[in-house]
């Protein structure tokens, strides 16, 4: 733990490209895994010829690619599949819910261009949906890396898991996560900051870094924020949670999801067993994206913004 | 591949003469199935009775002893509506005891009215239309990295080929040059509202599918000679494989054959008797 705050903003590799270059690495010498492409257009110049039988590129055909994994899985394999997040959880949702899910197969599904990262592309590139989809399905685990670092190990601890998993990514180079946060374990927040007056508990690249910068400005006035990196959305580390709902008495949660059923959802449900704790989400409203404009303009106009949560806060301490 | 289970060998499985009478007694327990308190789906089920003979009793490199050994041929049913003509096909062949077909849809039981793996010889849930195929594409994309000679099957109803998806794991399987999977299409001509052929065509099938690019055959689906001859004729290099199986819905029943009406059905005691009447008829018949 450390009393970490916003970092300056340092342009380092995407979620996506790190996960991509740490599967290239594991690729080779891991005779389990399968890398399925749907002409993402991610591996372009990437020298696959080390395992080039085991990356195929099955084509723009979302729900055969789901369903080809579960065949591969069953038979052995770990497929990695490759899409836009919006086409895992929407498109494709029937194959990954009844051929995956159901199975319980170790098909990990690299989803990228998740939320508003897709930007200007527009409402049918968003992704706004997946984590409410996604952790609705039994035996899924759903994870959402925060930078470059947690992206390559959180990729590979999912190869572990004998599951399915989702993995989270986005397009665009996001911050690192601030110096000295404590080491990235599958399944555990990690608790970036300590504060006895409210939880701020964030998921993805921009929330953890505006609940950062919303715990900064509190703290110049004042108010001490307890600050959760919630990477893992199911399973949540509900003790962890739980502990700093008891600390302070309520809970902000801080999304790029659509507020229905996301993480804030998930945040809901898992402190429903302690009425006298306050939760409140911050993240998309129920709406699609009308106009042009990258993933920090998306999420500005769609009011998630450190200075919404530092509000929020003092609203509900009532300062 | 390890060879745990002997290639098959045309000479040490059943003479078509056998298979017919299995084929019966699968019938009999379709009806007795469908004569159940929750009925079933008997039309598409009776249809597919000769084609999941031909493939359980001879194609099909399975071992019931051992239905988990890697390296067993796979059979996908992606028509799960057809799972009381799997479940009576996998007791005939020996998976699990015929008794056990007692338990369909008997609260608590697995046998539900679509397959689910927990069911001894199935291999994937089945019944949402339109999946099978890219199963089916999965699997045989393994074997060909496993540089193994397992092949894998998939079963599909005429009606699931309005569903898009079909399409396109059709055309994903002949671009991957997948020789080791093969598709029936039990085509009966008949969904729930009416024929396929009112309610959005599909003819011309074969055409389509070799246009598609898959080595494609058109049998007469209850001819069990037939069946078996064009399931182990080998393969055309690099295409995968089309049988397009001409059937009958509700084959065997006189009183539903040929109706869209026979899609599920609960048979009261009565039907029972005249549906075993008219099954043991045709038995009769065909051994005269």
């Amino acid at each position: 733990m450390s009393n970490a705050t916003a970092a300056e903003p340092k342009t380092v590799l995407s979620s996506r490209e790190t996960y991509r270059n740490a599967l290239m690495e594991l690729l080779p010498s891991d005779e389990r895994l399968v890398c399925l492409d749907t002409d993402t257009g991610l591996f372009n110049g990437v020298d696959l010829t080390p395992a080039q039988d085991r990356y195929l590129n099955l084509g723009i055909a979302e729900h055969t690619l789901m369903g080809a994994a579960a065949g591969l899985a069953r038979s052995g394999r770990i497929p990695v599949v490759n899409t836009m997040a919006t086409f895992a959880a929407s498109r494709a949702l029937e194959a990954v819910k009844l051929d995956i899910a159901l199975n319980d197969l170790p098909v990990k599904i690299a989803a990228t261009h998740s939320g508003l990262s897709a930007g200007h592309l527009g409402p049918t590139h968003h992704s706004l949906e997946d984590l409410a989809v996604m952790r609705a399905l039994p035996n899924m685990t759903v994870v959402v890396p925060t930078d470059a670092d947690t992206t390559d190990r959180l990729f590979r601890q999912s190869l572990e898991l004998p599951g399915p998993v989702y993995l989270r990514l986005g397009r665009n180079a996001t911050p690192d996560l601030p110096a000295g946060a404590p080491p990235v374990e599958l399944g555990r927040i990690q608790v970036l900051r300590e504060g006895g007056d409210i939880t701020l508990a964030a998921c993805g690249p921009y929330p953890v870094h505006i609940a950062l910068e919303a715990a900064d400005q509190l703290a110049a006035d004042g108010v001490a924020a307890t600050v959760l990196n919630a990477h893992t959305v199911k399973p949540l580390d509900t003790r962890t949670l739980r502990e700093a709902a008891a600390a302070t008495g309520a809970v902000i949660t801080v999304e790029e999801h659509w507020i229905g059923g996301g993480f804030g959802g998930a945040v809901a449900e898992a402190l429903s067993e302690m009425p006298h704790t306050t939760v409140s989400a911050v993240g998309v409203p129920g709406a699609f994206a009308s106009v042009a404009g990258g993933q920090q303009y998306q999420l500005e106009r769609a009011g998630v913004t450190s200075w919404a949560v530092a509000a929020r806060a003092k609203e509900i301490l009532g300062s | 591949m390890n060879g745990a289970i002997a290639p098959p060998d045309i000479r040490s499985v059943p003479g078509t003469e056998q298979l017919r009478a299995a084929a019966g007694r699968i019938r009999e327990r379709i009806v007795d199935m469908c004569a159940s308190q929750e009925g079933g789906h008997i039309g598409g089920s009776m249809s597919l009775v000769e084609i999941l003979v031909a493939l359980y009793f001879d194609a099909l490199r399975i071992d019931p002893e051992h239905p988990d050994d890697p390296d067993r041929d796979i059979l996908v049913l992606s028509k799960g509506h057809g799972g009381i003509g799997l479940y009576a096909t996998l007791a005939e062949r020996g998976f699990f005891p015929v008794e056990r077909l007692a338990e369909y849809g008997t609260a608590g039981s697995e046998f539900m009215a679509h397959p689910h793996p927990e069911i001894p010889g199935v291999e994937m849930p089945t019944g949402s239309l339109g999946h099978g195929l890219a199963l089916g594409l999965g699997f045989a994309l393994a074997a060909r990295l496993d540089r193994s000679d397992r092949r894998s099957f998939v079963v599909m109803g005429d009606g699931e080929l309005q569903e898009g998806s079909v399409w396109e794991a059709a055309a994903v399987a002949s671009s991957q040059g997948l020789d080791n999977l093969t598709a029936v299409i039990d085509r009966n001509e008949l969904q729930i509202t009416g024929g396929t052929e009112e309610v959005v065509r599909l003819e011309p099938l074969a055409d389509r599918w070799r246009a598609f690019g898959w080595h494609t055959h058109e049998v007469d689906g209850h001819d069990l000679d037939a069946l078996r001859a064009v399931l182990h004729a080998a393969p055309e290099p690099g295409r995968p494989t089309m049988v397009i199986a001409r059937t009958v819905k509700g084959k065997g029943l006189p009183f539903v054959e040929g109706q869209a009406r026979s899609h599920y059905a609960r048979l009261s005691g009565r039907q029972r008797q005249r549906a075993m009447s008219a099954l043991r008829a045709a038995t009769e018949r065909s051994q005269a």
